[in-house]
Protein backbone atom coordinates (compact mmCIF):
# COMPACT_ATOMS: atom_id res chain seq x y z
CA UNK A 1 0.00 0.00 0.00
CA UNK A 2 1.11 3.92 -1.09
CA UNK A 3 2.37 5.83 1.49
CA UNK A 4 0.62 9.24 0.90
CA UNK A 5 1.39 12.59 2.63
CA UNK A 6 -0.98 15.80 2.14
CA UNK A 7 -0.26 19.48 2.74
CA UNK A 8 -3.03 20.35 5.75
CA UNK A 9 -4.04 24.38 5.06
CA UNK A 10 -5.97 26.32 7.22
CA UNK A 11 -8.02 28.71 6.92
CA UNK A 12 -8.33 30.68 9.68
CA UNK A 13 -9.51 28.40 12.57
CA UNK A 14 -10.33 25.74 10.16
CA UNK A 15 -8.76 23.42 8.00
CA UNK A 16 -9.22 24.52 4.33
CA UNK A 17 -11.63 22.62 2.02
CA UNK A 18 -8.73 21.10 0.31
CA UNK A 19 -7.60 18.97 3.44
CA UNK A 20 -10.35 16.32 3.07
CA UNK A 21 -10.35 16.82 -1.35
CA UNK A 22 -6.61 15.68 -0.98
CA UNK A 23 -6.96 13.14 1.62
CA UNK A 24 -9.72 11.87 -0.50
CA UNK A 25 -7.76 11.59 -3.47
CA UNK A 26 -4.77 10.32 -1.81
CA UNK A 27 -6.86 7.63 -0.16
CA UNK A 28 -7.50 5.80 -3.78
CA UNK A 29 -3.68 5.07 -3.44
CA UNK A 30 -3.01 4.72 -0.32
CA UNK A 31 -2.66 5.92 3.73
CA UNK A 32 -3.27 8.79 4.00
CA UNK A 33 -0.70 11.31 6.27
CA UNK A 34 -1.41 15.14 6.97
CA UNK A 35 1.15 17.27 7.33
CA UNK A 36 0.40 20.16 10.04
CA UNK A 37 3.10 23.33 9.44
CA UNK A 38 2.28 25.50 12.56
CA UNK A 39 4.24 27.65 14.72
CA UNK A 40 5.33 27.00 17.72
CA UNK A 41 2.87 25.90 20.35
CA UNK A 42 0.19 25.82 18.02
CA UNK A 43 0.34 22.33 16.51
CA UNK A 44 -1.47 20.08 18.94
CA UNK A 45 -4.60 22.12 18.76
CA UNK A 46 -4.49 22.58 14.90
CA UNK A 47 -4.16 18.97 14.40
CA UNK A 48 -6.68 18.68 16.80
CA UNK A 49 -8.81 20.30 14.22
CA UNK A 50 -8.40 17.49 11.74
CA UNK A 51 -11.29 15.28 12.35
CA UNK A 52 -12.97 14.62 8.79
CA UNK A 53 -11.22 13.14 5.97
CA UNK A 54 -9.93 9.97 5.25
CA UNK A 55 -6.62 10.76 7.02
CA UNK A 56 -4.61 8.02 9.28
CA UNK A 57 -1.96 10.05 10.50
CA UNK A 58 -1.47 14.00 11.42
CA UNK A 59 2.14 14.60 11.75
CA UNK A 60 2.90 17.94 13.23
CA UNK A 61 5.89 19.90 12.83
CA UNK A 62 6.46 23.56 14.23
CA UNK A 63 8.78 26.15 13.28
CA UNK A 64 8.41 30.42 13.41
CA UNK A 65 10.14 29.95 10.20
CA UNK A 66 6.76 28.84 8.38
CA UNK A 67 5.68 32.10 8.54
CA UNK A 68 8.92 34.27 8.58
CA UNK A 69 10.37 32.41 5.12
CA UNK A 70 7.58 30.92 3.74
CA UNK A 71 7.13 28.67 1.22
CA UNK A 72 11.45 27.51 0.91
CA UNK A 73 10.60 26.10 5.02
CA UNK A 74 7.71 24.74 4.34
CA UNK A 75 9.55 23.14 1.37
CA UNK A 76 12.56 21.70 3.78
CA UNK A 77 10.26 20.45 5.87
CA UNK A 78 8.13 18.60 3.92
CA UNK A 79 11.18 17.24 1.68
CA UNK A 80 12.80 15.96 4.74
CA UNK A 81 10.14 14.04 6.15
CA UNK A 82 8.79 12.01 2.82
CA UNK A 83 12.44 11.35 2.10
CA UNK A 84 13.04 9.69 5.96
CA UNK A 85 9.23 8.21 5.68
CA UNK A 86 9.83 7.05 2.25
CA UNK A 87 6.63 8.25 1.17
CA UNK A 88 5.36 7.64 -2.48
CA UNK A 89 3.85 10.80 -2.90
CA UNK A 90 3.15 13.92 -2.22
CA UNK A 91 -0.23 16.21 -2.70
CA UNK A 92 -0.80 19.51 -2.33
CA UNK A 93 -3.40 21.99 -3.27
CA UNK A 94 -2.60 24.07 -6.15
CA UNK A 95 -2.20 27.71 -5.65
CA UNK A 96 1.01 29.50 -5.43
CA UNK A 97 2.03 28.31 -2.18
CA UNK A 98 1.35 25.27 -3.27
CA UNK A 99 3.04 24.82 -6.34
CA UNK A 100 6.10 26.84 -5.07
CA UNK A 101 6.37 24.41 -2.06
CA UNK A 102 5.50 21.37 -4.83
CA UNK A 103 8.29 22.92 -6.67
CA UNK A 104 11.33 23.14 -4.07
CA UNK A 105 10.37 19.49 -2.64
CA UNK A 106 10.45 17.97 -6.03
CA UNK A 107 13.56 19.24 -6.45
CA UNK A 108 15.01 18.23 -3.23
CA UNK A 109 13.59 14.60 -3.19
CA UNK A 110 14.80 14.45 -6.77
CA UNK A 111 10.77 13.46 -7.98
CA UNK A 112 8.88 14.19 -11.01
CA UNK A 113 6.09 17.07 -10.76
CA UNK A 114 2.54 17.14 -11.87
CA UNK A 115 0.24 20.41 -11.75
CA UNK A 116 -3.14 21.18 -11.42
CA UNK A 117 -4.30 17.63 -11.44
CA UNK A 118 -8.09 16.88 -11.65
CA UNK A 119 -8.14 13.68 -10.08
CA UNK A 120 -5.27 11.34 -8.65
CA UNK A 121 -6.01 7.52 -9.51
CA UNK A 122 -5.18 4.62 -7.19
CA UNK A 123 -2.14 3.75 -9.31
CA UNK A 124 -1.25 7.76 -8.73
CA UNK A 125 -1.97 8.55 -12.07
CA UNK A 126 -2.98 12.18 -12.48
CA UNK A 127 -5.62 13.70 -14.53
CA UNK A 128 -5.15 17.11 -15.96
CA UNK A 129 -7.71 19.56 -18.19
CA UNK A 130 -5.26 21.30 -20.24
CA UNK A 131 -5.64 24.19 -23.07
CA UNK A 132 -8.25 25.70 -21.24
CA UNK A 133 -10.25 22.28 -20.76
CA UNK A 134 -10.34 21.23 -24.12
CA UNK A 135 -7.74 17.76 -24.01
CA UNK A 136 -8.02 15.20 -20.78
CA UNK A 137 -4.49 14.23 -19.87
CA UNK A 138 -3.35 11.56 -17.86
CA UNK A 139 0.44 11.34 -16.54
CA UNK A 140 2.97 10.03 -14.11
CA UNK A 141 5.35 10.75 -12.44
CA UNK A 142 7.96 8.28 -13.63
CA UNK A 143 10.41 9.07 -10.86
CA UNK A 144 10.63 9.25 -7.24
CA UNK A 145 7.96 10.58 -5.22
CA UNK A 146 4.82 11.58 -7.23
CA UNK A 147 4.73 15.09 -6.39
CA UNK A 148 1.12 16.17 -7.63
CA UNK A 149 -0.59 19.65 -7.40
CA UNK A 150 -4.58 19.34 -6.85
CA UNK A 151 -7.05 21.82 -7.66
CA UNK A 152 -8.94 23.01 -4.99
CA UNK A 153 -12.78 22.22 -5.95
CA UNK A 154 -12.60 19.53 -8.17
CA UNK A 155 -11.88 15.80 -6.29
CA UNK A 156 -15.48 15.46 -4.12
CA UNK A 157 -14.51 15.30 -0.57
CA UNK A 158 -14.92 11.99 1.88
CA UNK A 159 -15.98 13.94 4.76
CA UNK A 160 -16.84 10.87 7.25
CA UNK A 161 -15.30 11.48 10.18
CA UNK A 162 -11.80 10.38 11.58
CA UNK A 163 -9.54 10.07 14.24
CA UNK A 164 -5.97 10.23 13.22
CA UNK A 165 -2.97 9.39 15.18
CA UNK A 166 -0.67 12.11 15.99
CA UNK A 167 2.94 12.31 15.71
CA UNK A 168 5.44 15.17 15.71
CA UNK A 169 8.68 15.78 14.16
CA UNK A 170 11.54 18.12 13.54
CA UNK A 171 13.26 19.23 10.70
CA UNK A 172 16.28 21.25 10.07
CA UNK A 173 16.13 24.46 7.80
CA UNK A 174 18.60 24.92 5.04
CA UNK A 175 20.91 28.54 4.82
CA UNK A 176 19.06 28.79 1.46
CA UNK A 177 15.66 28.81 2.75
CA UNK A 178 16.17 31.73 5.00
CA UNK A 179 17.45 34.08 2.54
CA UNK A 180 14.34 35.76 2.10
CA UNK A 181 12.15 37.45 5.22
CA UNK A 182 8.35 38.23 5.22
CA UNK A 183 8.21 41.22 6.79
CA UNK A 184 4.40 42.07 6.75
CA UNK A 185 1.79 39.55 5.36
CA UNK A 186 -1.84 41.35 4.73
CA UNK A 187 -3.89 37.66 4.15
CA UNK A 188 -7.59 38.71 2.36
CA UNK A 189 -9.77 39.41 4.06
CA UNK A 190 -12.78 36.74 3.38
CA UNK A 191 -16.18 38.35 2.71
CA UNK A 192 -19.38 36.97 3.36
CA UNK A 193 -19.37 35.47 0.21
CA UNK A 194 -17.54 31.69 -0.39
CA UNK A 195 -14.00 31.67 -1.48
CA UNK A 196 -13.65 31.78 -5.41
CA UNK A 197 -11.92 28.85 -5.67
CA UNK A 198 -14.20 26.72 -3.33
CA UNK A 199 -17.73 27.87 -4.82
CA UNK A 200 -20.12 25.69 -6.41
CA UNK A 201 -21.44 28.22 -8.41
CA UNK A 202 -19.86 31.88 -9.19
CA UNK A 203 -21.33 34.96 -11.02
CA UNK A 204 -18.58 37.11 -12.34
CA UNK A 205 -18.84 40.28 -13.83
CA UNK A 206 -17.25 42.30 -16.51
CA UNK A 207 -16.52 45.32 -18.45
CA UNK A 208 -20.45 45.28 -19.18
CA UNK A 209 -21.31 46.25 -15.51
CA UNK A 210 -19.88 49.64 -16.30
CA UNK A 211 -18.37 49.32 -12.91
CA UNK A 212 -21.67 48.30 -11.38
CA UNK A 213 -21.65 45.03 -9.73
CA UNK A 214 -24.77 46.01 -7.24
CA UNK A 215 -26.71 43.33 -9.89
CA UNK A 216 -23.85 40.84 -10.27
CA UNK A 217 -23.75 40.41 -6.30
CA UNK A 218 -27.46 40.69 -5.64
CA UNK A 219 -27.75 37.51 -8.28
CA UNK A 220 -24.50 35.53 -6.96
CA UNK A 221 -26.06 36.23 -2.99
CA UNK A 222 -29.45 34.96 -4.39
CA UNK A 223 -27.67 31.78 -5.33
CA UNK A 224 -25.17 32.09 -2.50
CA UNK A 225 -22.59 32.35 -5.13
CA UNK A 226 -19.02 34.19 -5.01
CA UNK A 227 -18.63 36.83 -7.16
CA UNK A 228 -15.72 36.84 -9.97
CA UNK A 229 -14.82 39.29 -12.51
CA UNK A 230 -12.96 39.81 -15.62
CA UNK A 231 -9.49 41.68 -15.84
CA UNK A 232 -11.16 44.62 -17.74
CA UNK A 233 -13.23 44.63 -14.37
CA UNK A 234 -10.32 44.40 -12.15
CA UNK A 235 -8.02 46.50 -13.99
CA UNK A 236 -10.69 49.37 -14.01
CA UNK A 237 -10.92 49.45 -10.05
CA UNK A 238 -14.20 48.06 -9.73
CA UNK A 239 -13.67 44.67 -8.59
CA UNK A 240 -10.62 44.02 -6.05
CA UNK A 241 -7.99 41.95 -8.01
CA UNK A 242 -7.92 39.01 -5.87
CA UNK A 243 -11.65 38.19 -7.73
CA UNK A 244 -10.33 37.97 -11.31
CA UNK A 245 -10.78 35.10 -13.29
CA UNK A 246 -8.69 33.94 -15.71
CA UNK A 247 -5.05 33.42 -16.98
CA UNK A 248 -3.39 35.56 -14.88
CA UNK A 249 -5.84 35.25 -12.16
CA UNK A 250 -7.80 32.05 -10.35
CA UNK A 251 -8.81 29.26 -12.25
CA UNK A 252 -12.05 28.00 -11.25
CA UNK A 253 -14.29 25.10 -12.01
CA UNK A 254 -17.35 25.44 -10.22
CA UNK A 255 -20.78 23.50 -10.74
CA UNK A 256 -22.75 26.60 -12.09
CA UNK A 257 -20.68 30.05 -13.59
CA UNK A 258 -21.86 32.74 -15.13
CA UNK A 259 -20.48 35.19 -16.93
CA UNK A 260 -22.19 38.55 -17.00
CA UNK A 261 -21.25 41.27 -19.42
CA UNK A 262 -17.83 39.45 -20.17
CA UNK A 263 -16.72 38.96 -23.74
CA UNK A 264 -15.12 35.45 -23.04
CA UNK A 265 -11.60 36.31 -24.52
CA UNK A 266 -9.39 33.39 -24.19
CA UNK A 267 -7.22 34.75 -21.15
CA UNK A 268 -10.63 34.95 -19.31
CA UNK A 269 -11.61 31.51 -20.43
CA UNK A 270 -8.49 30.04 -19.50
CA UNK A 271 -9.51 30.59 -16.27
CA UNK A 272 -12.94 29.18 -16.36
CA UNK A 273 -13.63 26.71 -19.43
CA UNK A 274 -13.76 23.73 -17.08
CA UNK A 275 -16.40 24.72 -15.23
CA UNK A 276 -19.71 22.13 -15.68
CA UNK A 277 -21.98 24.29 -16.88
CA UNK A 278 -21.98 27.69 -18.30
CA UNK A 279 -24.33 30.92 -18.48
CA UNK A 280 -23.89 33.52 -20.27
CA UNK A 281 -25.37 37.69 -20.38
CA UNK A 282 -24.37 39.76 -22.82
CA UNK A 283 -26.27 42.09 -25.72
CA UNK A 284 -23.68 41.22 -28.24
CA UNK A 285 -24.77 37.91 -29.85
CA UNK A 286 -21.56 37.46 -31.22
CA UNK A 287 -19.59 37.63 -28.06
CA UNK A 288 -16.87 35.00 -28.46
CA UNK A 289 -18.68 33.52 -24.25
CA UNK A 290 -21.77 32.20 -26.22
CA UNK A 291 -19.28 29.42 -28.09
CA UNK A 292 -18.84 27.76 -24.81
CA UNK A 293 -22.02 28.77 -22.75
CA UNK A 294 -24.94 25.69 -21.92
CA UNK A 295 -27.09 28.78 -21.60
CA UNK A 296 -26.82 32.18 -23.13
CA UNK A 297 -29.22 34.97 -22.97
CA UNK A 298 -28.80 37.57 -25.55
CA UNK A 299 -29.60 41.05 -23.71
CA UNK A 300 -28.57 43.86 -21.43
CA UNK A 301 -27.83 42.25 -17.94
CA UNK A 302 -29.23 45.36 -16.40
CA UNK A 303 -32.50 44.13 -17.14
CA UNK A 304 -31.66 40.16 -16.91
CA UNK A 305 -30.09 40.06 -13.86
CA UNK A 306 -31.98 41.72 -11.37
CA UNK A 307 -35.62 39.75 -13.03
CA UNK A 308 -33.76 36.29 -11.98
CA UNK A 309 -32.79 37.68 -8.92
CA UNK A 310 -35.91 38.00 -8.11
CA UNK A 311 -37.27 35.27 -9.29
CA UNK A 312 -35.03 33.02 -7.16
CA UNK A 313 -36.14 34.92 -4.11
CA UNK A 314 -39.45 34.33 -4.76
CA UNK A 315 -39.53 30.80 -5.59
CA UNK A 316 -37.30 30.34 -2.29
CA UNK A 317 -39.52 32.24 -0.27
CA UNK B 1 23.86 45.26 -11.70
CA UNK B 2 24.08 42.47 -13.75
CA UNK B 3 20.33 40.98 -14.59
CA UNK B 4 18.96 38.20 -16.00
CA UNK B 5 15.32 37.40 -17.53
CA UNK B 6 14.27 33.99 -18.21
CA UNK B 7 12.18 34.11 -20.93
CA UNK B 8 10.38 31.38 -22.94
CA UNK B 9 9.29 30.90 -26.61
CA UNK B 10 5.51 29.54 -26.52
CA UNK B 11 2.81 28.86 -29.04
CA UNK B 12 0.70 31.91 -30.09
CA UNK B 13 -1.93 31.93 -26.95
CA UNK B 14 -4.87 32.54 -29.78
CA UNK B 15 -3.99 29.74 -31.26
CA UNK B 16 -5.42 26.25 -30.83
CA UNK B 17 -2.88 23.41 -29.31
CA UNK B 18 -3.25 20.14 -29.44
CA UNK B 19 -1.18 17.51 -28.41
CA UNK B 20 1.33 15.06 -30.99
CA UNK B 21 2.26 11.67 -28.99
CA UNK B 22 1.89 12.85 -25.58
CA UNK B 23 3.89 16.56 -26.56
CA UNK B 24 2.51 20.14 -27.45
CA UNK B 25 2.62 20.46 -30.83
CA UNK B 26 4.76 23.33 -31.26
CA UNK B 27 5.53 22.94 -35.38
CA UNK B 28 1.75 23.77 -36.26
CA UNK B 29 1.20 27.33 -34.39
CA UNK B 30 3.32 30.68 -34.55
CA UNK B 31 5.33 30.86 -32.00
CA UNK B 32 6.59 34.27 -29.46
CA UNK B 33 7.40 35.56 -27.07
CA UNK B 34 5.68 34.31 -23.26
CA UNK B 35 3.34 37.46 -23.28
CA UNK B 36 3.80 36.94 -19.33
CA UNK B 37 7.86 37.22 -20.00
CA UNK B 38 7.56 40.68 -21.37
CA UNK B 39 6.67 42.00 -17.90
CA UNK B 40 10.23 40.70 -16.57
CA UNK B 41 11.92 42.14 -19.62
CA UNK B 42 9.78 45.33 -18.79
CA UNK B 43 10.40 45.18 -15.19
CA UNK B 44 14.70 44.60 -15.61
CA UNK B 45 14.65 47.77 -17.80
CA UNK B 46 12.93 50.01 -15.26
CA UNK B 47 15.17 48.14 -12.34
CA UNK B 48 18.73 49.35 -14.59
CA UNK B 49 16.64 52.91 -15.64
CA UNK B 50 16.01 53.82 -12.36
CA UNK B 51 19.80 53.65 -11.67
CA UNK B 52 21.86 54.92 -14.54
CA UNK B 53 21.00 52.59 -17.83
CA UNK B 54 21.97 49.69 -19.31
CA UNK B 55 23.55 49.28 -23.29
CA UNK B 56 25.85 52.30 -24.14
CA UNK B 57 26.96 54.50 -21.73
CA UNK B 58 24.56 52.60 -18.81
CA UNK B 59 26.76 50.79 -16.24
CA UNK B 60 24.29 47.30 -15.84
CA UNK B 61 23.49 44.44 -18.10
CA UNK B 62 20.56 42.60 -19.07
CA UNK B 63 21.21 39.08 -20.98
CA UNK B 64 18.17 36.93 -21.68
CA UNK B 65 18.17 33.80 -21.26
CA UNK B 66 15.93 30.84 -22.50
CA UNK B 67 15.92 27.22 -23.55
CA UNK B 68 13.94 25.57 -26.47
CA UNK B 69 13.70 24.83 -30.39
CA UNK B 70 16.13 26.77 -32.43
CA UNK B 71 13.45 29.04 -33.81
CA UNK B 72 13.28 30.69 -30.14
CA UNK B 73 16.01 33.22 -31.47
CA UNK B 74 13.01 34.99 -32.76
CA UNK B 75 11.13 35.10 -30.03
CA UNK B 76 14.01 36.58 -27.93
CA UNK B 77 14.74 39.14 -30.34
CA UNK B 78 11.95 40.66 -29.49
CA UNK B 79 13.26 41.05 -26.12
CA UNK B 80 15.93 42.55 -27.64
CA UNK B 81 14.20 45.02 -29.21
CA UNK B 82 12.36 46.14 -26.00
CA UNK B 83 15.80 47.12 -25.04
CA UNK B 84 17.80 43.95 -23.58
CA UNK B 85 21.58 43.59 -24.14
CA UNK B 86 22.15 40.07 -25.37
CA UNK B 87 20.72 36.68 -25.79
CA UNK B 88 21.92 33.21 -24.24
CA UNK B 89 20.05 30.41 -25.71
CA UNK B 90 20.19 26.72 -24.92
CA UNK B 91 18.86 24.79 -27.81
CA UNK B 92 19.87 20.95 -28.11
CA UNK B 93 17.61 17.87 -29.21
CA UNK B 94 18.29 16.30 -26.35
CA UNK B 95 15.82 18.55 -24.48
CA UNK B 96 12.48 17.96 -26.54
CA UNK B 97 10.17 17.25 -24.04
CA UNK B 98 11.77 18.72 -21.04
CA UNK B 99 9.72 18.77 -18.02
CA UNK B 100 10.75 22.15 -15.38
CA UNK B 101 12.85 19.92 -13.75
CA UNK B 102 14.86 19.25 -16.43
CA UNK B 103 14.24 22.88 -17.97
CA UNK B 104 15.22 24.35 -14.26
CA UNK B 105 18.47 22.13 -14.48
CA UNK B 106 19.41 23.74 -17.85
CA UNK B 107 18.25 27.22 -16.80
CA UNK B 108 19.86 27.59 -13.38
CA UNK B 109 23.46 25.83 -14.97
CA UNK B 110 23.78 28.74 -17.44
CA UNK B 111 22.50 30.80 -14.93
CA UNK B 112 25.42 29.39 -11.71
CA UNK B 113 28.07 29.89 -14.58
CA UNK B 114 27.57 33.94 -14.68
CA UNK B 115 27.78 36.49 -11.68
CA UNK B 116 23.72 37.68 -11.84
CA UNK B 117 22.74 39.71 -9.08
CA UNK B 118 19.41 39.14 -10.10
CA UNK B 119 17.48 36.85 -12.08
CA UNK B 120 14.06 37.83 -13.85
CA UNK B 121 10.94 36.00 -14.84
CA UNK B 122 7.67 35.51 -15.65
CA UNK B 123 5.16 33.92 -12.97
CA UNK B 124 3.99 31.25 -15.74
CA UNK B 125 4.92 30.48 -19.16
CA UNK B 126 1.18 30.37 -21.18
CA UNK B 127 1.87 26.66 -22.68
CA UNK B 128 2.85 24.83 -19.68
CA UNK B 129 1.35 26.99 -16.72
CA UNK B 130 3.36 25.48 -13.93
CA UNK B 131 4.08 28.76 -12.16
CA UNK B 132 7.17 26.38 -10.72
CA UNK B 133 10.30 27.32 -12.53
CA UNK B 134 11.36 30.56 -10.83
CA UNK B 135 10.73 28.58 -7.24
CA UNK B 136 12.82 25.74 -8.75
CA UNK B 137 15.53 27.73 -9.79
CA UNK B 138 16.12 29.70 -6.49
CA UNK B 139 16.13 25.89 -4.87
CA UNK B 140 18.75 25.44 -7.84
CA UNK B 141 21.03 28.07 -7.30
CA UNK B 142 20.57 28.15 -3.30
CA UNK B 143 19.48 32.12 -3.68
CA UNK B 144 16.55 34.00 -2.28
CA UNK B 145 13.29 33.81 -3.70
CA UNK B 146 11.12 36.41 -4.48
CA UNK B 147 8.33 35.38 -6.53
CA UNK B 148 4.74 36.61 -7.59
CA UNK B 149 5.88 39.76 -7.31
CA UNK B 150 3.79 42.55 -7.86
CA UNK B 151 5.93 45.53 -6.78
CA UNK B 152 10.04 45.55 -6.75
CA UNK B 153 11.98 48.37 -5.54
CA UNK B 154 15.90 47.63 -5.89
CA UNK B 155 18.64 49.54 -3.98
CA UNK B 156 21.96 48.35 -5.84
CA UNK B 157 23.99 50.55 -2.99
CA UNK B 158 23.00 48.23 -0.22
CA UNK B 159 22.16 45.22 -2.76
CA UNK B 160 18.59 44.60 -1.18
CA UNK B 161 15.88 43.96 -2.83
CA UNK B 162 12.03 44.37 -1.47
CA UNK B 163 8.96 42.84 -3.40
CA UNK B 164 5.13 42.75 -2.60
CA UNK B 165 4.22 39.25 -3.17
CA UNK B 166 0.71 39.10 -4.09
CA UNK B 167 -1.08 35.78 -4.38
CA UNK B 168 -4.84 34.55 -4.23
CA UNK B 169 -3.88 34.38 0.29
CA UNK B 170 -3.28 37.42 0.41
CA UNK B 171 0.18 40.75 0.10
CA UNK B 172 3.19 39.96 1.88
CA UNK B 173 6.04 42.46 1.92
CA UNK B 174 9.42 40.72 1.27
CA UNK B 175 13.04 41.50 1.26
CA UNK B 176 16.32 39.51 0.53
CA UNK B 177 20.18 40.07 -0.56
CA UNK B 178 21.81 40.01 -4.01
CA UNK B 179 21.38 37.28 -5.65
CA UNK B 180 17.87 36.75 -5.91
CA UNK B 181 15.70 35.03 -7.98
CA UNK B 182 11.96 37.35 -8.75
CA UNK B 183 9.01 36.18 -10.83
CA UNK B 184 6.89 39.07 -11.70
CA UNK B 185 3.07 39.20 -12.18
CA UNK B 186 1.58 40.93 -15.61
CA UNK B 187 0.14 43.67 -12.81
CA UNK B 188 3.44 45.21 -11.62
CA UNK B 189 3.81 47.19 -15.41
CA UNK B 190 3.02 47.83 -18.62
CA UNK B 191 5.18 46.26 -21.24
CA UNK B 192 6.55 48.75 -23.62
CA UNK B 193 6.39 48.18 -27.12
CA UNK B 194 9.59 47.82 -29.32
CA UNK B 195 10.46 51.15 -30.86
CA UNK B 196 12.11 51.28 -34.56
CA UNK B 197 15.21 52.30 -33.09
CA UNK B 198 15.37 49.33 -31.11
CA UNK B 199 14.33 46.90 -33.45
CA UNK B 200 17.06 47.77 -35.37
CA UNK B 201 19.57 47.57 -32.74
CA UNK B 202 18.47 44.33 -31.72
CA UNK B 203 19.65 42.80 -35.10
CA UNK B 204 23.06 43.45 -34.21
CA UNK B 205 22.90 42.70 -30.58
CA UNK B 206 24.93 39.58 -29.27
CA UNK B 207 22.76 35.84 -29.39
CA UNK B 208 24.79 33.19 -28.19
CA UNK B 209 23.07 29.37 -29.07
CA UNK B 210 24.77 26.66 -27.25
CA UNK B 211 23.96 23.08 -27.25
CA UNK B 212 24.12 21.19 -23.97
CA UNK B 213 27.79 19.84 -24.34
CA UNK B 214 28.57 22.77 -25.00
CA UNK B 215 27.79 24.27 -21.50
CA UNK B 216 29.32 21.36 -20.10
CA UNK B 217 25.29 19.78 -19.18
CA UNK B 218 24.01 16.41 -20.27
CA UNK B 219 20.12 15.95 -20.22
CA UNK B 220 18.19 14.51 -17.99
CA UNK B 221 15.11 12.17 -18.95
CA UNK B 222 12.06 13.91 -17.79
CA UNK B 223 10.50 12.20 -14.52
CA UNK B 224 7.22 13.22 -15.40
CA UNK B 225 5.47 11.58 -18.44
CA UNK B 226 1.88 11.74 -20.37
CA UNK B 227 0.02 8.23 -20.64
CA UNK B 228 -2.58 9.85 -22.82
CA UNK B 229 -4.16 12.82 -24.07
CA UNK B 230 -7.81 13.00 -25.49
CA UNK B 231 -9.88 15.78 -26.65
CA UNK B 232 -12.78 16.57 -24.63
CA UNK B 233 -15.73 16.40 -26.97
CA UNK B 234 -16.99 19.45 -28.26
CA UNK B 235 -19.65 20.73 -26.53
CA UNK B 236 -23.42 20.54 -28.11
CA UNK B 237 -24.08 23.71 -28.96
CA UNK B 238 -25.88 26.10 -25.63
CA UNK B 239 -29.21 27.18 -25.90
CA UNK B 240 -29.60 30.95 -26.58
CA UNK B 241 -32.17 33.08 -25.52
CA UNK B 242 -32.63 36.79 -26.98
CA UNK B 243 -34.56 38.77 -24.43
CA UNK B 244 -37.51 40.75 -25.32
CA UNK B 245 -38.47 40.97 -21.69
CA UNK B 246 -38.75 37.35 -20.53
CA UNK B 247 -35.05 36.72 -20.97
CA UNK B 248 -34.62 36.76 -17.09
CA UNK B 249 -37.50 33.90 -16.39
CA UNK B 250 -35.79 31.99 -19.20
CA UNK B 251 -32.54 31.61 -16.89
CA UNK B 252 -34.41 30.99 -14.16
CA UNK B 253 -36.22 28.31 -15.45
CA UNK B 254 -33.26 26.68 -16.94
CA UNK B 255 -31.39 26.70 -13.63
CA UNK B 256 -34.75 25.46 -11.83
CA UNK B 257 -33.91 22.65 -14.56
CA UNK B 258 -30.61 22.24 -13.58
CA UNK B 259 -31.72 21.78 -9.72
CA UNK B 260 -29.70 25.23 -9.18
CA UNK B 261 -32.96 27.09 -7.40
C1 LIG C 1 -1.11 38.68 -20.41
C2 LIG C 1 -2.60 38.82 -20.31
C3 LIG C 1 -3.24 38.19 -19.26
C4 LIG C 1 -4.64 38.31 -19.12
N1 LIG C 1 -5.25 37.66 -18.09
C5 LIG C 1 -6.60 37.76 -17.95
C6 LIG C 1 -7.28 37.10 -16.88
O1 LIG C 1 -6.67 36.43 -16.02
N2 LIG C 1 -8.62 37.24 -16.79
C7 LIG C 1 -9.35 37.97 -17.69
O2 LIG C 1 -10.60 38.05 -17.56
N3 LIG C 1 -8.75 38.60 -18.70
C8 LIG C 1 -7.39 38.53 -18.85
N4 LIG C 1 -6.78 39.21 -19.86
C9 LIG C 1 -7.57 40.19 -20.64
C10 LIG C 1 -8.44 39.61 -21.73
O3 LIG C 1 -7.68 39.52 -22.93
C11 LIG C 1 -9.65 40.54 -22.00
O4 LIG C 1 -9.18 41.83 -22.30
C12 LIG C 1 -10.62 40.62 -20.81
O5 LIG C 1 -10.98 39.33 -20.35
C13 LIG C 1 -11.86 41.36 -21.25
O6 LIG C 1 -12.77 41.52 -20.16
P1 LIG C 1 -14.32 41.70 -20.45
O7 LIG C 1 -14.84 40.47 -21.11
O8 LIG C 1 -14.95 42.08 -19.16
O9 LIG C 1 -14.37 42.98 -21.38
P2 LIG C 1 -14.73 43.14 -22.92
O10 LIG C 1 -13.94 42.22 -23.76
O11 LIG C 1 -14.70 44.57 -23.21
O12 LIG C 1 -16.21 42.61 -22.99
C14 LIG C 1 -17.31 43.25 -22.40
C15 LIG C 1 -18.58 42.53 -22.87
O13 LIG C 1 -19.70 43.05 -22.19
C16 LIG C 1 -20.79 43.13 -23.09
N5 LIG C 1 -21.71 44.15 -22.56
C17 LIG C 1 -21.52 45.50 -22.51
N6 LIG C 1 -22.56 46.09 -21.88
C18 LIG C 1 -23.43 45.13 -21.54
C19 LIG C 1 -24.70 45.10 -20.86
N7 LIG C 1 -25.28 46.21 -20.40
N8 LIG C 1 -25.34 43.92 -20.70
C20 LIG C 1 -24.76 42.78 -21.16
N9 LIG C 1 -23.56 42.74 -21.79
C21 LIG C 1 -22.89 43.89 -21.97
C22 LIG C 1 -20.17 43.44 -24.42
O14 LIG C 1 -21.02 42.98 -25.48
C23 LIG C 1 -18.85 42.67 -24.35
O15 LIG C 1 -18.99 41.36 -24.93
C24 LIG C 1 -5.39 39.09 -20.04
C25 LIG C 1 -4.73 39.70 -21.11
C26 LIG C 1 -3.36 39.58 -21.26
C27 LIG C 1 -2.68 40.25 -22.43
N1 LIG D 1 12.34 27.04 -21.42
C1 LIG D 1 12.45 28.18 -20.70
N2 LIG D 1 13.42 29.10 -21.01
C2 LIG D 1 13.54 30.23 -20.29
N3 LIG D 1 12.73 30.57 -19.26
C3 LIG D 1 11.76 29.71 -18.91
C4 LIG D 1 11.56 28.47 -19.60
N4 LIG D 1 10.52 27.83 -19.02
C5 LIG D 1 10.08 28.63 -18.01
N5 LIG D 1 10.83 29.77 -17.93
C6 LIG D 1 10.65 30.90 -16.98
O1 LIG D 1 9.88 30.46 -15.86
C7 LIG D 1 8.64 31.16 -15.80
C8 LIG D 1 7.53 30.23 -15.28
O2 LIG D 1 7.33 29.16 -16.19
P1 LIG D 1 6.47 27.85 -15.84
O3 LIG D 1 6.95 27.34 -14.52
O4 LIG D 1 6.77 26.91 -16.99
O5 LIG D 1 5.02 28.25 -15.81
C9 LIG D 1 8.43 31.74 -17.19
O6 LIG D 1 7.60 32.89 -17.15
C10 LIG D 1 9.86 32.03 -17.62
O7 LIG D 1 10.32 33.25 -17.06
Amino acid sequence: MSQVFILAEFSGDAPAKTVAELATAGAKAGSVTAVVLAAPGKGAALAGLITSGPIAEVVVIESDAFVKYSVPAAADAIAQLISARKADAFLVASSAYGKEVAARVAVQVESGLITDAVDVGADLTATQLVFGGSTTVHSRVSHGCAVITVRPNSVTPDLAASSPTITNATFDISASAQLAEVLSSAPFVKGGRPELTEAQIIVSGGRGTNGDFAVVEAFADSLGAAVGASRAATDAGWYPHSHQVGQTGKTVSPQLYVACGISGAIQHRAGMQTSKLIVAVNKDPDAPIFEIADFGVVGDLFAVLPKATEGVQARKS
Amino acid sequence: MKIAVCVKQVPDSWAEKKMVNGLLDREGVDAVLNDLDEYAVEEALRIVEAHGGNGEGGAHTITLISMGPARTTDAVRKGLSMGADSAIIITDDALVGSDAIGTSKVLAGVIADQKFDLVLCGTESTDARMSVVPAMLAQRLGWAQLTFAGSVSVTPETSSVTITRETEAGIDTMKAQFPCVISVIEKINEPRYPSFKGIMAAKKKPMEVHSLSAIGLEAQSAWSAVVDATPRPAKAAGIKVVDEGAGGEALLNFLAEKKFI
